[in-house]
């Protein structure tokens, strides 16, 4: 048990190394959010920063996956879901009425747990966010917006002499760095990444942990993750979640080395969740 | 290497007594539910195809159609009296053309003859709208009046049912030659047969109708000798004595082919006298009736003479109405789905509505032919027997199936794509029209055409808002009077004479001809949208 927190350490303090200076992208405040009666999350609050990678962690159940639609406003699609709070974006509140929820989705992208890519041919599936939003003019322009998300999403080189194939025809992996490489291509600000890589083998998430660590100097990345070691490797700051609750936000090296809550100390050690 | 054998009947602890006796019940249970799933299936399938044996055996007969052939001159004083050219007067003057017809056969069989019933039995073989069709091909081109002409025309239903082995039953028996002959036309024949066995096969023939009919139905043998019929009176000592009907007037020559025909019943009992029956059989082996294709049945439209009837109006009729049925199911429904499944909040003004459809689905058509008589006809004053009324009721009826199959078809595209869309920042619309509704799309056809199939064998709402009436001209619009093919098939089916009931099968297999079209063209829309996983 104490090896693993060692490895974490490790890993963390390396990262802690390339830090930046950190600047706050997403404000969220007091946020509840309700289904039907019952309430998933209780008045959490949290700094996401800029080009970084943040990581939220936490037992089944305990409100990860809710709180983080709450940044997209995907929440706004599930009927009995009722969000009160208050999420400041660049300084805007995401939850004003001047914010139009479509608008907001093509800044904030989200990669979900199961690779979802639409039954269309790889190209479209990267050029249908672009398309919509009006991001490129004329077919060169969006070829190379789709050569380029691919690229980034390092899935250039395995696809490139079949981009006319269907996208649910590949691996989970590469379905998974196509979801990835679409919600690049209407270039956001906010990433948020719902365990990407659950349904992975060890290689592929290797992959996309590669790929996510190279997505941080562009991107204000927010990940999910039922892995520790995950969270240690790639994220510089971590959220533990409790049963709707935030029980402890701080840079992964310290929650890893260091955790103040026992609940936090108790579940990076493997003892519960 | 020292530890005993195991012992075979010592098994593993699973595999007990009391465990076996189960898999063994659970195996016969698996295979009493096949047993039962094959025999169901079987029951079906004998269904099916004792349906398909019994139309298509009766419907043969109808698509083909004897037609006689005949040269005629096309005199203007008859065709065209007044001279004055003009094609509806010329297509108008069925009397006339009917004249050149009656005077052909007449020359042929009964020169010089003025007893009217003998001419008006030759004059039988046809009807006298026969020639309507001859008429209309020289309206259309009167610079043929008074040139050499060949035409066909349908013959008697009655005749044609004969010849396709209807009428009375039968039998032909060859006689060799005609070894003797005395007498003569006018007073009666003695003739006598090369074959050794010809009176004993008339006979046995003869004998063996009787037997297998009705006391009274005497049994009638006609007798051919070259180019000339007779009637059998009586047959003694291999010598027969025989009746002109018609034909050659003169005795045929020893040594000419003879046969015999021997009908079931006598001429009182039968609608086919046998004069005409000599006449036809004379005119087939000069190779003027042929039996053809019967372009009829979709080029004319309906006739109170079956065999002139066609089904050309009631099939335009359908295809009008189904065309408005479309227009007004297939988008309403739609679009009604999308919004229930996609857009609508859950509450109970939604769940109401999900309710009613789902009974509206299950009301008797009849019900909405009711509807449609009073608002579209009584309310907004819309003609009576038009597509458009008939279309918009069946449009109603099929409303509930289509929205209860496209959202079927809806619900079973996974949410994840969905998401997805909603993710790359696609507005809901967007994602239902981009995404949702191409992939639900071969369900929503398959489910609109299902329905359209539904519409197009409804009779009892069309009953009720008068399509029903006779209507002689192709419709040429969705307001034009018109009839449709489930309420043709009603009609013919209860027409009195015999011809009609091949027609009603000819019609029915028109009808399944376009269900399997429209089921043909499902599944290739299905094929062509769907998308695998
Ligand atoms: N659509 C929904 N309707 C009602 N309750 C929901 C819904 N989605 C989630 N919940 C409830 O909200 C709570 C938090 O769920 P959430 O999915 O956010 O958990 P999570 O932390 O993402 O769990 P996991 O790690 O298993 O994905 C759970 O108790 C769950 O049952
Ligand atoms: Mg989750």
């Amino acid at each position: 048990m104490d090896g693993n927190v060692e490895d974490f350490t490790e890993t963390a303090r390396s990262k802690q190394a390339q830090n930046m200076p950190e600047m706050t992208k997403v404000e969220c405040r007091n946020i509840d959010v309700f289904y039907g009666e019952k309430q998933a999350i209780f008045d959490i609050s949290l700094d996401i920063p800029d080009r970084a990678v943040t990581a939220f962690i936490g037992p089944s159940g305990c409100g990860k996956s809710t709180f983080l639609r709450c940044i997209n406003r995907m929440n706004d699609t599930i009927e009995s879901a009722r969000v009160t709070g208050q999420i400041f974006m660049d300084g805007a509140d995401i939850n004003d009425h001047s914010i139009d929820p479509v608008l907001l989705r093509s800044r904030v992208g989200m990669v979900f747990q199961k690779p979802n890519p639409f039954p269309k041919s790889i190209y479209d599936n990267i050029a249908y966010g672009p398309r919509i939003h009006g991001l490129a003019s004329g077919k060169q322009e969006l070829d190379e917006v789709v050569e380029s998300a691919l690229r980034k999403a390092g899935l250039w080189e395995e696809v490139k002499d079949r981009l006319l194939a269907p996208g649910t025809g590949l691996s989970g992996g590469q379905q998974q760095r196509l979801c990835i490489a679409r919600a690049i291509a209407v270039s956001p600000e906010v990433i948020l990444m719902d365990e990407p890589c659950s349904a992975l083998d060890p290689i592929a998430t290797a992959r996309i942990e590669e790929l996510i660590d190279e997505l941080r100097e562009r991107y204000c990345i927010v990940i999910v993750t039922h892995s520790m070691q995950q969270a240690a490797r790639v994220s510089q700051k971590t959220a533990f979640f409790h049963l709707g609750k935030l029980v402890e936000y701080g840079d992964t090296e310290r929650i890893f080395t260091n955790p103040e809550d026992s609940r936090t100390q108790d579940y990076i050690t493997g003892r519960f969740g | 290497m020292n530890s005993p054998a195991p012992n075979p009947s010592e098994k593993g602890t699973f595999v007990t007594e009391a465990a076996l006796k189960r898999l063994k019940k659970r195996h016969a249970a698996e295979m009493r539910f096949k047993l039962y799933g094959q025999v169901a299936i079987g029951i079906a399938v004998v269904a099916l195809i004792t349906l398909l044996v019994s139309i298509f055996g009766q419907a043969s007969s109808a698509f083909s159609r004897n037609v006689l052939t005949f040269d005629t001159t096309l005199d203007a004083a008859q065709v065209d009296p007044t001279g004055a050219r003009d094609p509806d007067e010329i297509s108008r003057n069925v009397s006339g053309f009917n004249l050149l017809l009656q005077d052909n056969l007449a020359d042929q069989f009964l020169p010089g003859v003025e007893d009217r019933a003998r001419l008006r039995e030759l004059y039988g073989l046809f009807t006298r709208l026969a020639v309507l069709p001859i008429a209309r091909k020289t309206a259309e081109r009167p610079d043929t009046i008074g040139s050499q002409q060949r035409f066909s025309v349908a013959l008697a239903d009655d005749i044609d049912l004969f010849l396709k082995g209807g009428v009375t039953e039968r039998t032909s028996i060859k006689l060799g030659t005609v070894a003797r002959i005395s007498g003569s036309i006018e007073t009666g024949v003695q003739m006598a047969f090369s074959s050794p066995d010809a009176s004993d096969d008339i006979t046995k023939a003869e004998t063996r109708f009787q037997e297998a009919s009705a006391a009274d139905s005497a049994p009638t043998t006609l007798v051919s000798a070259g180019d000339t019929w007779f009637r059998l009176d009586t047959l003694a000592d291999g010598s027969a004595s025989l009746t002109f009907i018609a034909g050659e007037q003169a005795l045929p020559a020893a040594g000419a082919q003879a046969s015999a025909l021997v009908l079931a019943q006598a001429q009182e009992n039968r609608t086919v006298s046998d004069r005409q029956i000599a006449w036809t059989m004379l005119l087939k082996e000069e190779g003027r009736i042929k039996s053809t294709f019967n372009t009829s049945l979709f080029t004319h439209s309906d006739s109170t003479y079956p065999e002139l009837a066609g089904a050309a109006a009631a099939i335009v009729g359908s295809l009008l109405t189904m065309l408005v049925t479309a227009m007004l199911a297939i988008p309403v429904g739609i679009f009604a789905a999308v919004y229930l499944e996609e857009f609508a909040t859950k509450n109970r003004m939604t769940d109401l509505i999900e309710v009613n459809i789902n009974n509206l689905a299950a009301v008797p058509s009849i019900v909405f032919g009711l509807l449609g008589a009073a608002v579209f006809i009584n309310f907004l004053g819309m003609p009576r027997s038009v597509p458009l009324v008939g279309g918009l009721v069946l449009g109603l009826l099929v409303l509930p199936t289509v929205i209860i199959a496209s959202r079927a078809a809806l619900k079973s595209v996974p949410p994840s794509i969905r998401t997805a869309a909603l993710g790359v920042g696609a507005s809901p619309t967007q994602a239902v029209f981009h995404h949702v509704l191409p992939l639900a799309a071969p369900g929503i056809l398959t489910g609109s055409i299902i329905g359209m199939a539904r519409a197009l064998g409804e009779t009892a709402p069309l009953l009720l808002i008068g399509m029903v009436a006779f209507v002689a001209e192709v419709p040429s619009g969705p307001t034009d009077e018109s009839t449709v093919l489930p309420v043709l098939i009603y009609k013919w089916s209860t027409g009195a004479e015999r011809a009609w009931e091949p027609q009603t099968a000819a019609a029915i297999i028109v009808l399944l001809v376009f269900l399997v079209l429209m089921n043909l063209i499902a599944i290739i829309l299905r094929r062509r949208f769907e998308r695998r996983w």
